[in-house]
């Protein structure tokens, strides 16, 4: 048995990789578009409002095994072409900087008008009123819903297999049907576990660091 | 005169809440603003600082406009100018707005650095005096959540100081204070306008006018409808509507 999980490893590794490749890429770029995002929401420009009002319904209203499939089969029909991986980091970028977004936007209207006016008493451009006030505010306030967020990132990586991206559960399946065994897809399950017990402590700890403030 | 307001309107939705607002500030003065709830006295002190652009009206800081009546075209400074006028310009609000995130020293200290330029040592040095003149000098370090009412008013009276300005306009300054803290309140805004400031202080605290303000003015739907020295205005209130007021209290 045990000798049987050695042997899976290499390839539910392999299979690891990419779905960490996926997660982490996605992460560091949707987060940071998704506070352009909620400032976009959030801006006086009517028509820009408008634009990413329909950019968060699209995003949030349809599957988004269907945006990847879109975007890595639909596209090239009309001449625009990707590889599997950048048509998959596209779609989950795409998708989560909306989701971001939202989170981000409830978390700047949550804060008190009354920061605004002290910032700009005191001078602060809106720059550095965003910067400086508002963004540590928000971050407080949008941990928990962004750990939830990052939670159910780390299981729709597993979509990428769409594409044909030898993702982790992809690598169990095979191993699975191959061997007409359920131990790879056990192995995979304490895989995710473990990856999202790391993630929450994580998120724990950063909880933590933000509770110096109420 | 360090401040002055000429000709001032402003209305919200068509609806009117200063109307011709005209008085002006002394260096050394304390001036309270009192009136009924709804009056417009905070909405004032907003237009004063810029907070709310007012319809028309001249308001002139430390022989600076920050806006100018044209015969009914209001001209705001621009913003290089509208940066020195806020550094003249002191406000303590109501509910104070301190930074929750920042330490009470932080508080003080982030305008003076990121906005205006000045050094790490300096503006410490010169925060911590002014904690030390409020007598917060052991609370540098605490967060805003952790002061009393009155720890706060002071952290956010600090924070205004910082700047050095000429003008301190304060909001309500003694609606969360029992009677002890406020003639604290009093005293520091006595010291503020001895050491030169000019002090403008909203409230409906009628003792509190009473015990702090040389002048009074006082307003009813957007109007000053009295002005005088402290002295006469609670020697001879003759107006109706000001004697119900001076009553209730
Ligand atoms: N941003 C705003 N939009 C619309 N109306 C406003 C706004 N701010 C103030 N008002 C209205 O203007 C009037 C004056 O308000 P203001 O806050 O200046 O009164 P105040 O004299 O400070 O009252 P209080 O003593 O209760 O603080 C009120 O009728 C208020 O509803
Ligand atoms: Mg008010």
């Amino acid at each position: 048995m045990f000798e049987y999980i050695l042997r899976l490893l290499p390839a539910l590794l392999s299979g690891l990789e990419v779905t960490l490749k996926v997660f982490f890429l996605t992460l560091v770029i949707s987060i940071p578009l998704g506070i352009l995002v909620a400032l976009g929401r959030l801006s006086k420009i009517k028509p820009l409002v408008f634009l990413v009002e329909l950019y968060i319904w699209v995003m949030r209203g349809t599957p988004l095994l269907l945006q990847i499939v879109v975007i890595f089969f639909g596209l090239p029909i009309v001449g625009i072409t990707f590889d599997r991986f950048p048509a998959a980091i596209l779609a989950f970028v795409l998708n989560y900087a909306a989701y971001f977004g939202e989170i981000f936007r409830g978390g700047i209207e949550s804060i008190d008008k009354g920061q605004y006016d002290a910032a700009k008493v005191l001078g602060f451009t809106p720059a550095k009123t965003f910067t400086r006030i508002i963004l540590p505010q928000m971050i407080k306030i949008v941990l928990p819903s962004v750990a939830n967020e990052v939670i159910t990132l780390v299981k729709d990586t597993s979509l990428v297999y769409v594409v044909g991206l030898g993702e982790l559960l992809r690598a169990g399946k095979i191993a699975s049907n191959r061997d007409a065994s359920l131990v790879p897809l056990i192995v995979v399950g304490v895989f995710y576990l473990a990856l999202t017990a790391v993630l929450t402590a994580v998120f724990q700890k950063l909880e933590e660091r933000y509770s110096y403030f109420q | 005169m360090i401040l002055s307001v000429e000709g001032l309107y402003k209305s919200f939705k068509g609806k009117p809440v200063l109307n011709d607002i005209n008085f002006q500030l002394g260096q050394n003065e304390i001036l309270a603003i009192i009136g009924r709830s709804g009056v417009g006295k905070t909405t004032l002190l907003r237009c004063i600082n810029n907070l709310v652009k007012c319809d028309r009206g001249t308001i002139i800081v430390d022989g600076m406009y920050l806006c100018k009546d044209d015969n009914g075209s209001t001209t705001y400074a621009k913003p290089a100018q509208m940066l020195q006028i806020r550094k003249k310009l002191g406000l303590v609000f109501q509910n104070f707005n301190l930074f929750p995130h920042m330490s009470v020293l932080g508080n003080i200290i982030e305008a003076p650095i990121n906005v205006f330029g000045a050094s790490k040592s300096e503006a410490e040095n010169k925060a911590m005096e002014l904690l030390e003149m409020l007598d917060l000098g052991d609370k540098a370090n605490a967060y805003p959540f952790e002061l009393s009412g009155g720890q706060r008013q002071r952290v956010a009276i600090a924070r205004a100081c910082a700047l050095n300005p000429k003008i301190m306009c304060l909001d309500e300054p003694t609606s969360a204070l029992d009677p002890e803290l406020r003639e604290g309140i009093a005293l520091i805004i006595e010291k503020l306008a001895r050491d030169g400031m000019g002090i403008l202080i909203i409230t409906h605290d009628m003792n509190f006018a009473k015990r702090v303000a040389h002048r009074i003015i006082f307003m009813d739907e957007g109007r000053i409808i009295k002005e005088s020295s402290k002295e006469e205005f609670f020697n001879n209130i003759e107006n109706e509507r000001i004697k119900s007021f001076v009553m209730m209290d």
